[in-house]
């Protein structure tokens, strides 16, 4: 008797034991799944970190530039001009002479043809066309000279940043001995300065690192994004307050439902042949122009914006209806007169997160043109134009070095812009968020 | 008149109609005894004879503006001779930019003086085309506004007659989307199906060999390309793979734990990190994957003693997309994890699961519908997912099974085939809508089954 209770002790104590085991293994497990979800967070987080942490590093240098200090002789003998209104002669114009001279000047001690190139390659090789503008916009300056500041070339910019090792071999380095070497005189003498590259925000794109900006591309995609906003904007709105409010349960409610949800997962690219297709092909819009863009952007982003204004509007509280059709409104009284100025704010909140989606799309603007280089500032919204992401995959797939950091830049702008439109969407919210 | 003028004369119209509406309803008001014995408030009569004149006018002049330019083409057409009425495709829109420059005095000497005939004709047809548009749109609203405005009477119904027109402008609004599916259907099948008269359908879905460039010369042997997809459907597979590697158990296990674990102060401050990495534009993924990621992995690789790694990767391709999609994963994760209801888990934890074992064994099991749904979706973006790929993979269409090497995907080809100058009837054109038509059926597929999933499987806990 007594031995068999012994057993069942026993038979206890062992179970417990394994129990106890077990239980350890089972909190190991607990504390490995813990362990794996923070991981996956921090795993996010660090990719995040470095994503930006990369631009933002290679993109500080593109706002700022290098200018080199020079005595420009506005001769007339050197430009081979001498009637600033005279069209034929201004064609034949040497503008890059008044550079070259003045370098000369700065630098008599160089001589030989290769020394003078790698010396006139000091500045950037469309300054000339800035010394020209400024000339015959104050043509009283020919004959007079004058000490300005010139952009120096992209390739003198890395050095001032110090993104060139100088210790790296001559025939190696993009940039000769001599060339540092005189970087290094114009350097002691305080005529070469790294200041706010002011060019970046005001010129359109250019084949020349140091002379292209975003003001272009920027202006693009404010017309494409004001082309979406007046045509998504309210068509949403009246789309989302007919589904809400008016739609009986039928057939074609139910397809126009279904379609808005399977719009919204359609990959953007695809927007894209439509817009080709439809807009460019059968309806001749001009290519490239932000016009189509927006065409293209509105039915993209109606999705979005049909849906958070839906519901918007269902978080409305009947009650609210119920009063104004009991006061004796119509209903369409009661939807222009109360629903809708009440549903405004998360309207707006939906579509401010609509077009910051739309100011980030690039793929379907590709498809309809909106790709070609294009160096003039787009004066409306049928100008051949460029959008700030198109820019940036431009821009990523040119070589210099210093087109890297201008792609940076670029996106540090476009960035800029969707955080200015989040915190507004996110500020709205706050602001405007009623609890009934 | 230019057609911006043309619409600001019509709105400046509609809006007399509007004043003069009104007016004439406070008019004929007096007559019977004062405004109070109007059908509707003042304000409605204006706004419906506006609507009088409005409507009719706007859609003739759409529809004019849309017809005007191929009913031109059309009869100037006819003028040219035989031969060039004979040409196709891009030599015709050369010969119709020649005569479209000559009428806008761009250039001013034609290269045949056979299209003189027909410059003409387009700028006499352009000419009238223009003056009459100006002249019957603006009567046809002047007379709508007439008619509206006489149809004003103390017990017209004008309110909830304009209130039907409000109402079929909004069923209109939701229409856009019908209005979009159909177009995009019509845009890739139609071009799909001219691809598939100069392709076999057969050739194109099983064939494994793709080059779309074709020769310049018509004789050279093998110019008409190759046009066999499934070397971008294996890249488009792999880079897409990867992808869902990565971010459906990063996304799921990141979900689990904001919503089983974290304290609401950490949920407050990841939520919003995840909400910046989904907003981020697509092209700062592609820039980062082609310029950092690659050159990173290839140098990892080649570290290791791998060689062959290609610079443009399927691996930094997938991996970057991966990314970019764990915070779409981890919030459709997130709102079907907290769906799951809490008795579940409280009868799990009564049984003395740890939180763990009550994720994997209750949670995961019951909130599965959702959870495949939404890497369905996954799925559907990643597929057509396009600037990471085209600026991160390749061009060239290896059929290959090492995600070390260049492969191209669907959409790089769509963007790359499209891209740039074209001519509208070359195969090679042609098969971007193709390949769009199969991009648009996989991932609508996707949706709808990701879709019926969640319907299907939801109500089972309510």
């Amino acid at each position: 008797m007594t031995n068999q209770l012994n057993a069942i002790e026993r038979l206890a104590e062992v179970k417990q034991e394994r129990m106890q085991k077990n239980l350890k293994a089972r909190y190991a497990k607990e504390k490995r799944f813990q362990v794996y979800g923070i991981m996956s967070i921090c795993l996010g987080m660090a990719f995040l970190a470095m994503l930006l942490g990369t631009i933002f590093y290679g993109g500080a240098s593109s706002f700022m530039t290098s200018e080199i200090k020079l005595t420009i002789n506005y001769d007339p003998d050197v430009i081979g001009v001498t009637d600033l209104t005279d069209e034929d002669e201004l064609k034949w114009a040497d503008w890059r002479g008044l550079l070259s001279t003045s370098l000369a000047e700065r630098f008599p001690e160089v001589s030989g043809r290769s020394a003078v190139r790698q010396r006139n390659a000091l500045v950037s090789s469309i300054a000339e066309y800035s010394l020209r503008d400024r000339l015959l916009a104050n043509p009283e300056k020919l004959g007079t000279s004058e000490e300005i500041w010139i952009v120096a070339d992209d390739e003198i910019d890395a050095v001032m940043k110090g993104q060139v090792d100088r210790t790296v071999p001559e025939s190696e380095r993009r940039i000769t001995d001599l060339q540092l070497s005189l970087i290094d005189s114009l350097e002691a003498e305080g005529e070469i300065r790294q200041k706010f590259n002011t060019t970046f925000f005001t010129a359109g794109d250019s084949r020349e690192p140091e002379q292209a900006g975003i003001r272009g591309a920027m202006i693009g995609s404010f017309y494409t994004l004001l082309v979406t906003l007046l045509l998504s904007f309210p068509i949403g709105v009246a789309a989302a307050i007919y589904l809400e409010e008016f739609a009986p349960q039928n057939r074609l409610t139910e397809v126009i439902e279904v379609n808005i949800n399977n719009l919204a997962a359609v990959p953007s690219i695809v927007f894209g042949l439509l817009g080709l297709a439809v807009f460019i092909n059968v309806f001749h819009l001009p290519r490239s122009a932000p016009v189509v863009g927006g065409l293209v952007l509105t039915l993209m982003t109606l999705p979005t914006i049909i849906i958070s204004s839906r519901s918007a509007i269902k978080a409305v509280p009947p009650s609210i209806r119920e009063a104004a059709l009991g006061l004796g409104a119509s209903k369409m009284q009661m939807v222009m007169h109360h629903v809708l100025p009440l549903a405004m704010p998360g309207m707006l909140t939906g579509t401010i997160i609509g077009m910051a989606q739309a100011l980030g799309e690039t793929a379907p603007l590709l498809m309809i043109g909106m790709v070609a280089f294009i160096a003039d500032i787009p004066g409306g919204p049928l100008d051949p134009a460029t959008v700030l992401p198109v820019q940036v995959y431009l821009w990523s797939d040119l070589p210099e070095r210093a087109f890297v950091a201008k792609t940076s830049g670029a996106i540090m702008v476009l960035l800029g812009f969707l955080a200015i439109m989040n915190l507004l969407a996110v500020y709205l919210r706050k602001k405007f968020e009623k609890t009934w | 008149m230019t057609s911006s003028s043309l619409f600001l004369l019509l709105i400046i119209i509609v809006a007399a109609v509007f004043v003069l509406g009104r007016k004439r309803s406070v008019d004929v008001a007096q007559s019977v005894g004062g405004i109070r014995y109007l059908h509707s408030l003042p304000n409605y009569y204006g706004l419906l004879a506006a609507a009088w004149a409005a409507i009719p006018g706007v859609i003739l002049l759409a529809l004019w503006s849309a017809f005007q330019d191929v009913i031109i083409q059309n009869s100037v057409f006819s003028l040219l001779p035989e031969s060039y009425q004979a040409l196709s495709g891009s030599r015709l829109d050369l010969v119709w930019a020649e005569i479209y420059n000559l009428q806008k005095g761009i250039i001013t000497e034609a290269s045949d003086p056979a299209f003189y005939p027909a410059v003409e004709a387009l700028n006499n047809l352009m000419t009238t085309s223009t003056t009459g548009r100006t002249v019957l749109v603006i009567a046809l609203t002047v007379l709508g506004g007439v008619w509206g405005w006489r149809l004003i009477k103390p017990e017209q119904r004008a309110r909830n007659q304009f209130e039907k027109v409000v109402e079929a402008l909004l069923l209109a609004s939701s229409m856009i989307a019908i209005l979009t599916t159909v177009g995009i259907v019509f845009s890739v099948v139609f071009e799909s199906i001219r691809f598939f008269h100069k392709v076999p359908f057969t050739e194109f879905v099983f064939g494994i060999k793709w080059s779309p460039q074709i020769a310049i010369n018509a004789e050279v042997a093998g110019s008409s390309g190759a046009f066999g997809a499934i070397p971008l459907f294996v890249g488009t597979l792999m880079i897409a793979g990867i992808a869902l590697l990565v971010a459906v158990p990063v996304g799921l296990m990141t979900a689990v734990y904001l919503v089983e674990y974290a304290s609401s102060r950490v949920r407050s401050i990841i939520k919003p990190l995840l909400e910046v990495l989904a907003g981020i534009p697509t092209v700062v993924y592609g820039f980062f994957a082609a310029l950092t990621m690659a050159p990173k992995l290839k140098g990892f690789f080649e570290g290791i003693g791998v060689n062959g790694v290609s610079s443009e990767s399927a691996l930094a391709a997938g991996l970057v997309m991966g990314i970019m999609i764990i915070p779409f994963v981890s919030s459709l994760a997130d709102d079907v994890i907290n769906a799951v209801p809490r008795s579940l888990r409280d009868g799990s934890y009564g049984l003395g699961a740890t939180k763990s074992e009550t994720v994997k064994q209750v949670i995961f099991p019951a909130a599965l519908p959702g959870i495949v749904s939404g890497v369905l979706l996954a799925a559907s973006r990643a597929i057509g997912e396009t600037m990471i790929v085209v600026m991160a993979a390749g061009l060239a269409a290896n059929l290959t099974a090492n995600p070390l090497e260049a492969v191209t995907t669907v959409t790089v080809q769509i963007a790359t085939l499209l891209v740039g100058d074209q001519e509208f009837d070359s195969a090679k054109t042609l098969a971007a809508f193709a390949l769009g038509l199969m991009l648009f059926f996989v991932t609508l597929m996707l949706n709808v089954i990701a879709l019926a999933v969640v319907k299907r499987f939801r109500e089972q806990y309510d």
